[in-house]
């Protein structure tokens, strides 16, 4: 885990219309998977195509394994990409497709073969091997994009929203089965998505980009409790952003204040001094609502909405300074606070996080 | 529901019924009457109109396997042959780099393609003969940088009248194979180059598999026209003979009308087997049969 396969050293890509990519930088440890994520435009696929060789950076290097492949073209790279569109040739069966990049090799036929037959069986196509794209299903076309990369054992595998024009049911299948083929090969996978979820329940390390910049690169973990920026805080899973001014500090507990009402923080994960701006982020899921006021806790709000989300049910309340907020409590509709209720937000001051403050673990 | 299927399905055949008979009609008219009437004639002893009176013979047919009449055929062919492969080497590369050009130079590529056919080729090709005539603007050229000594004689030339056809038919070769290559998904080029394809490997195993339709009706669109046309060569001065100027000369100087249709028989039956093969091969309807 620890040698470091690709490194992308201050990458800069101006396609003319404005900075694509503004000065990246990003290791890539051999065997890790590392997703990108991002809104759709904020340069997670140009970063993809510099790192195969499609596209060149203006400036910065791309090194893999510590040799420098910046000016390589693709064709030289020990790098294969999986398509969003699949791409998939039409005119070539399955194992044709599959086998295209090794006969470029001058393997010999029965080499080929065998490796062809290994591939299709690692993503159970097999029995199709004689079909052409256009008689395949998605997800099939999907598993013969990925043996026709796996093929020719890159050492790094890119894919770009490999999962994007599956259905759910599907999408969660293959995430399950691409994590276990990743882990069984041991190759390392750069991976591109605008879905959290599936960043946060397939990556080792989750690189969150917006407008052509890292926002946040760290683990899922990380990224989920310690949002380094608002907007990491806002894209990933569902949250509560409060901003307040220090009130006081006192041993590993700070109070805030903002026109809501007052609340702890806890400390020690964040510098805090009196007067100094804070913003929390408290997880929809860690937030509750109780109907009598908690010891700590001073931020009473009025429900504006009870809604059943399967299992529990979420609270959509105003507090008194105007602020929206959303909390998850009760099992059942019958047990929920009424629309128009007085009720009193609360949470367990140790699952909120500081933005920018630092993780658990620091 | 299966009846209403039926009946919908009944409906509509009726309707498209509808839509096609004016063109029926208009293609018994136009074409297969006339061609009926040439069969006709190509059928009966010379000198005899295609009536009821008339005598049947294949007379006209035996007398085409003669060598100097084949010899005619196959200047034809041979003359559409490098028409047509002039034509691609020329066309397809250019029909290439216009479908990849920016929209700005998509769109004068494409108006150098498409003007010529705004005026006449009879007078586009005699402004090539103006151009390449002995005090012609090639030749004085030539002399003016001091190339050549006395003007070389462009016209009368096979190469004139190659260049001539090729003039002529090259946009029925540029605009298929552009189609082909605009509507190609440039995505699997990229795929190639990653899985370790150089460039001009992706191209051959890619990029012209892909594009082989466009490649075929427009080799079709041109082969077959060039094969009837005569009058480039004859205004070229190629003093070629070519089956339309044998058909031209039963007809007119001749008069023998009989030969003439069975000639011009040949011609389209040439015509409707290079079609039938290129169907046969897979070609897409090019919307003549």
């Amino acid at each position: 885990m620890q040698e470091v396969l690709l490194s992308l050293q201050h990458i800069k890509k101006d396609f003319g219309e404005g900075e694509v990519l503004s000065d990246i930088s990003l290791d890539v440890h051999r065997g890790e998977f590392v997703t990108l994520l991002g809104a759709s435009g904020c340069g997670k696929t140009t970063t993809l195509r510099i790192i195969s060789g499609l596209e060149t950076a203006d400036e910065g290097r791309v090194l893999l394994g510590g040799r420098d492949m910046t000016d390589l073209p693709p064709e030289k790279r020990p790098v294969n990409t999986v398509f969003q569109s699949y791409a998939l040739f039409p005119h070539m069966n399955v194992e044709k497709n599959v086998a295209y990049g090794l006969r470029l090799r001058g393997m010999d036929k029965r080499a080929i073969d065998k490796r062809v037959r290994e591939m299709l069986e690692l993503v159970q196509m097999s029995e199709h091997a004689g079909r052409m794209p256009s008689q395949l299903s998605g997800g099939q076309r999907q598993r013969i994009a990925i043996a026709r990369a796996l093929a020719l054992e890159p050492e790094l595998l890119l894919l770009d929203e490999p999962l994007g024009a599956l259905d759910l049911q599907l999408r969660r299948q293959m995430q399950v089965e691409l994590k276990r083929l990743q882990k069984q090969l041991g190759i390392t996978f750069i991976y591109i998505t605008h879905d959290q979820e599936e960043a946060v329940n397939m990556s080792d390390r989750i690189a969150v980009m917006r407008s052509g910049r890292f926002e946040q690169i760290g683990t899922p973990e990380e990224i989920y409790d310690a949002p380094m920026t608002r907007y990491v805080a806002q894209f990933i899973g569902r949250s509560t952003i409060l901003t307040g001014t220090v009130k006081s500090v006192s041993g590993d507990t700070a109070v805030i204040m903002d026109e809501n009402g007052s609340y702890p923080v806890d400390a020690t994960r964040a510098r805090l001094v009196p007067g100094k701006v804070c913003e929390l982020c408290v997880r929809t899921e860690r937030m509750r609502v109780s109907r009598e006021p908690v010891p700590g806790f001073s931020l009473p709000c009025t429900v504006k909405e009870a809604r059943y989300a399967g299992g529990s049910v979420l609270t959509y309340v105003t507090m008194a300074g105007g602020a929206e907020a959303v909390a998850t409590g009760e099992e059942r509709m019958a047990d929920a606070a009424q629309p128009g209720d007085t009720v009193y937000l609360c949470w367990n001051p140790a699952q909120a996080a500081v933005i920018g403050g630092a993780s658990h673990g620091a | 529901m299966a009846h209403n299927g039926d009946a919908l399905r009944r409906r509509e055949k009726r309707r498209s019924i509808l839509f096609t008979l004016p063109m029926a009609l208009f293609a018994a008219l136009l074409v297969a009457l006339p061609l009926i009437y040439v069969l006709g004639t190509s059928l009966v002893e010379s000198g005899q109109d295609f009536s009821l009176g008339a005598t049947f013979t294949l007379e006209n047919y035996r007398r085409i396997l003669r060598a100097d009449y084949l010899l005619v055929f196959l200047n034809s062919l041979q003359l559409a042959f490098f028409t047509t492969v002039i034509s691609l080497l020329i066309g397809y590369p250019f029909a290439y780099c216009m479908a990849r050009a920016g929209r700005k130079w998509r769109f004068i590529l494409m108006m150098l393609v498409i003007i010529p056919f705004w005026t006449s080729a009879l007078v586009r090709i005699y402004g090539w003969k103006i151009l390449l005539q002995g005090n012609g603007l090639i030749n004085t050229v030539l002399k003016r940088l001091g190339l050549i000594e006395t003007s070389i004689k462009f016209l009368g030339s096979y190469g004139s009248v190659l260049l001539a056809m090729v003039y002529c038919m090259i946009s029925f070769m540029i605009l298929p194979c552009h189609s082909a290559v605009d509507k190609m998904d440039f995505t699997l080029v990229e795929a190639a180059r990653d899985l370790g394809a150089p460039p001009w490997r992706a191209f051959l195993t890619v990029t012209l598999p892909l594009t082989t339709p466009g490649i075929l009706a427009g080799c079709v669109l041109v082969f077959v026209p060039c094969v009837g046309i005569f009058y480039l060569s004859d205004i070229m001065g190629g003093g070629l003979m070519l089956i339309g100027n044998l058909i031209r000369d039963q007809l007119l100087k001749v008069r023998d009308w009989n030969f003439g249709s069975a000639l011009s028989m040949v011609l389209v039956l040439l015509t409707a087997g290079i079609y039938a093969v290129y169907r046969k091969c897979g070609g897409k309807d090019l919307g003549v049969f």
